[in-house]
């Protein structure tokens, strides 16, 4: 008995002694990033002497939340977004003691329409997207009011698509992904039409919501956090349309085939010059009070952002990232060296 | 009398039609079973097999002083840091040398996985006569060729849908027609935690995660389960509270586990500030979905033993604990232990709860301790499975096969407990 009493005690200190020091970086976060950031953690570990970061992929919402949770061991050091911090979650942050970030910009991430190779060639415009997927779609040609999405078939939506039935399999709310496809493709159809845009100066709150809404009667079916997931249900079923990230696609090249939108092929170069209407920035953000704590953050941060990771022929480019412009990655550069704060200031809404 | 013996006769023949139809569905609903399990285990086994083996290329490595061991002082600091990298992109040049341009180099040196650098490492700091010397050395081929290798098929469809293109493919086949090309056993896969490059990515790391996980629910959930069962079975009064406490441990038995992460979200990580993605929480949170499981099995157990026993012990004058202690208990262990297995194997096969602690995360340092961060088996098949590169598809297969291994073992272990050491009364 008292052998037993005694290991249960040694045992319970092991744990307490190791509950407060942690010399591991912790990064949670969006999971469009996450295929890049592994890659530079597991260098990272391989080269550096410090041990490799833990990445967990929560998508960009849950891993701001838990990152602005507050400062201390128990919280990330570092979170990805696939979509810049919103000024809901810098004041969130702010309310927790984390009031010192930096943020890291790291290439760009299309986002791609794709279906399977034996399925038709689709060339789709971004209304043609909006009016598809919206959960309300305009009643009179100019856009004034609106009416509960009504389209089945493509052929409804334009009369130059196939006869088939509206399938898109794609990320649920909480991905960044997600995010950023209801923000550059369907909302970006939605202000093709003058009424809706005029909603824009009246009713900002509403417009947001009937632009940016998808509609859930079923044409639209989430698939979950899982890229690969898609791939296969494409494949399965030729008539459905997957909508997910470019380095996915550029893998599975042999399975599925991507759809124009507004005439370009999600295609490199097309991405990184902006041409391609339907992509993103992909970010981290840093907490500023835990770099000088746990060791090797600083050095995590300039890995991910030299010319060695994220220059035009960085090795997360042959993973798929599309690189930023050499003068925006040496500014982010900088901005990783130095820890520069980041503002909330700057992003408006 | 002659009447009813009449109408009997007569239901006869309908009576034995409905009994053959019931042995036929019967028959039916057990072969569709059967056949289910066939294709699942088919379609993994057939996938994963191909995992445990990789592709090997053999090459010419010339050992260069110049590059190993610069000032020549043998210095085994110096031999670390050396560029391992460049004495096999020299031994590649020098098999291709018509490669000239420098974007196809690249392509070229991406044949041999980068893991090989520190192989060659650990081989001259073993040998350091090596330095200076060319030997012919088997080293592991990246993942896109292991595929390519894996799937000849793949060399006839068009350059863009494969992997790699037209040039590649053509040294990947000079490499074959040389004999330079041949599959080994892949070594990494047992040795290895997660990576990003399927080539070098492992189930030690998730196996190990899963073995201090399960340490932890066993220490925990074994003793304070029996424990529980033998307090509410044999010493309890029975009242209105412990029969409310009996109804909430078999609701428990029942809740989703999902949510036992929840709460050891809210109150190992939150409240007791324990570290995230470790066995220790994850072992902790298994635990409480366990211990209902363990409790049912112990009072089930100590029921099935024979009250004549307990009447014996009291008759001699054993008090009621020693009466557990010495007699029912021990009695009971068989089924106890069964139980218990049965639980651990069901803990071992959990993913969801251990989300929400933070255990399904990329880990690639092998856990040595309950306070390392860790994954476990059944989330580094989740893991791989969502990962874009092709190599993974199979390596998902053979961490399925890996998992199964230990679930059979597990329960074949809980039926041979049951057979070798139950009593017949």
């Amino acid at each position: 008995m008292k052998k037993t009493i005694l290991a249960a005690s040694i045992f319970a200190f092991t744990i307490i002694g190791n509950a407060d020091a942690r010399d591991q970086i912790k990064i949670v976060g969006s999971s469009t990033v996450y295929p890049f950031a592994t890659v530079v953690a597991e260098r990272f570990g391989k080269t550096s002497g410090f041990k490799t970061p833990v990445i967990e992929s929560t998508g960009s919402g849950g891993g701001l939340k838990l990152f602005c949770k507050g400062l201390g061991t128990e919280h990330p050091d570092i979170t990805n977004a696939s979509r810049r911090i919103k000024m809901k979650e810098v004041k969130k942050c702010a309310k927790n003691g984390v009031t010192d970030i930096t943020e890291i910009k790291v290439g760009f991430d299309g986002i791609a329409m794709a279906n399977a190779k034996s399925g038709p060639m689709l060339e789709l415009s971004l209304k043609d997207i909006y009016l598809a997927l919206a959960k309300v779609v305009p009643a009179d040609p100019e856009g004034n009011t609106v009416k509960p999405n009504p389209y089945k078939m493509w052929n409804e939506v334009n009369p130059a698509l196939p006869a088939a039935p509206i399938v898109v399999i794609g990320p649920p709310p909480t991905s960044g992904t997600r995010d950023a496809f209801n923000e550059l493709a369907i909302e970006r159809g939605c202000k093709k039409f003058a009424g809706r845009k005029a909603l824009k100066k009246k009713d900002k709150k509403l417009y947001k919501k009937e632009c940016r809404g998808v509609r859930e009667d079923g044409p639209y079916v989430e698939a979950g956090e899982n890229d690969n997931l898609i791939i296969e249900k494409l494949v399965a079923d030729p008539g459905a349309l997957g909508v997910f990230g470019y380095s996915f696609l550029d893998q599975n090249r042999d399975k599925v085939k991507a759809a124009k939108v507004d005439g370009v092929f999600p295609e490199f170069e097309a991405i990184s010059s902006g041409k391609y209407p339907v992509s993103r920035s992909l970010f981290f953000y840093v907490k500023n009070a835990h770099a000088s704590v746990i060791p090797g953050v600083k050095e995590y941060v300039r890995e991910f952002t030299s010319n060695k990771a994220i220059g035009t022929e960085g090795y997360l480019i042959s993973k798929g990232l599309i690189p930023l412009s050499e003068s925006e990655r040496a500014k982010f550069e900088k901005d990783g060296k130095t820890l520069a704060k980041f503002d909330g200031k700057v992003l408006k809404k | 009398m002659t009447n009813i013996t009449e109408k009997i006769k007569l239901s006869l023949s309908k009576r034995q039609r409905s009994e053959k139809r019931f042995k036929f569905l019967g028959f039916i609903g057990i072969s569709f079973a059967i056949l289910f399990l066939i294709i699942i285990l088919y379609s993994i086994f057939s996938q994963g097999q191909s995992a445990f083996k990789s592709t090997y290329i053999e090459l010419n490595i010339f050992f260069d002083e110049k590059i190993i061991d610069v000032e020549g002082k043998r210095d085994i600091e110096d031999i670390k840091f050396a560029n391992f990298r460049k004495i096999i992109t020299n031994s590649l040049d020098n098999y291709f040398p018509e490669v000239e341009k420098r974007e196809e180099k690249r392509k070229l040196h991406e044949f041999i996985s980068s893991s090989e650098e520190k192989n060659l490492m650990n081989l001259v700091l073993s040998d350091q006569e090596l330095i200076g010397k060319s030997k012919q050395l088997w080293l592991l081929a990246s993942s896109t060729i292991d595929v390519i290798h894996k799937n000849p098929e793949m060399e006839e469809i068009v350059e863009s849908d494969r992997l790699v293109d037209d040039l590649e493919l053509s040294w990947f086949k000079t490499f074959k027609e040389n004999g330079n090309l041949k599959f080994g056993f892949n070594k990494n896969f047992f040795s290895k935690a997660d990576s990003t490059e399927p080539e070098q990515a492992g189930v030690l790391g998730s196996m190990l995660g899963s073995f201090f996980t399960l340490l932890i629910t066993l220490i925990l959930s074994f003793p304070i389960a029996v424990a529980a069962g033998v307090f509410l079975e044999e010493l309890a009064p029975k009242n209105r509270f412990t029969d409310f406490i009996e109804v909430n441990i078999n609701n428990l038995a029942a809740v989703p586990s999902i949510i036992f992460g929840l709460l050891g979200l809210a109150i190992f990580l939150n409240v007791m500030h324990l570290p995230r993605s470790a066995p220790i929480v994850g072992g902790m949170v298994l635990a409480l979905m366990t211990l209902p499981t363990i409790i049912i099995a112990t009072r089930a157990s100590l029921k099935a033993v024979p009250p004549s026993i307990r009447e014996a012990a009291i008759g001699l004058g054993a008090t009621k604990f020693q009466t557990v202690n010495h007699h029912v208990l021990p009695l009971s262990m068989p089924g106890i232990l069964t139980g218990t297995i049965i639980g651990m194997s069901q803990a071992l096969g959990e993913s969801a709860p251990l989300l929400m602690i933070g255990m399904v995360a990329f880990i690639v340092d092998i856990p040595g301790s309950f306070t390392d961060s860790a994954t476990v088996l059944p989330v580094q098949i989740y893991l791989w499975k969502s990962t874009a590169a092709r190599g993974f598809l199979e390596l998902t297969a053979a961490g399925v096969m890996v998992l199964l291994t230990f679930l059979i073992l597990m329960n074949g272990l809980a039926v041979f407990v049951r057979q070798k050491f139950e009593k017949k009364w």
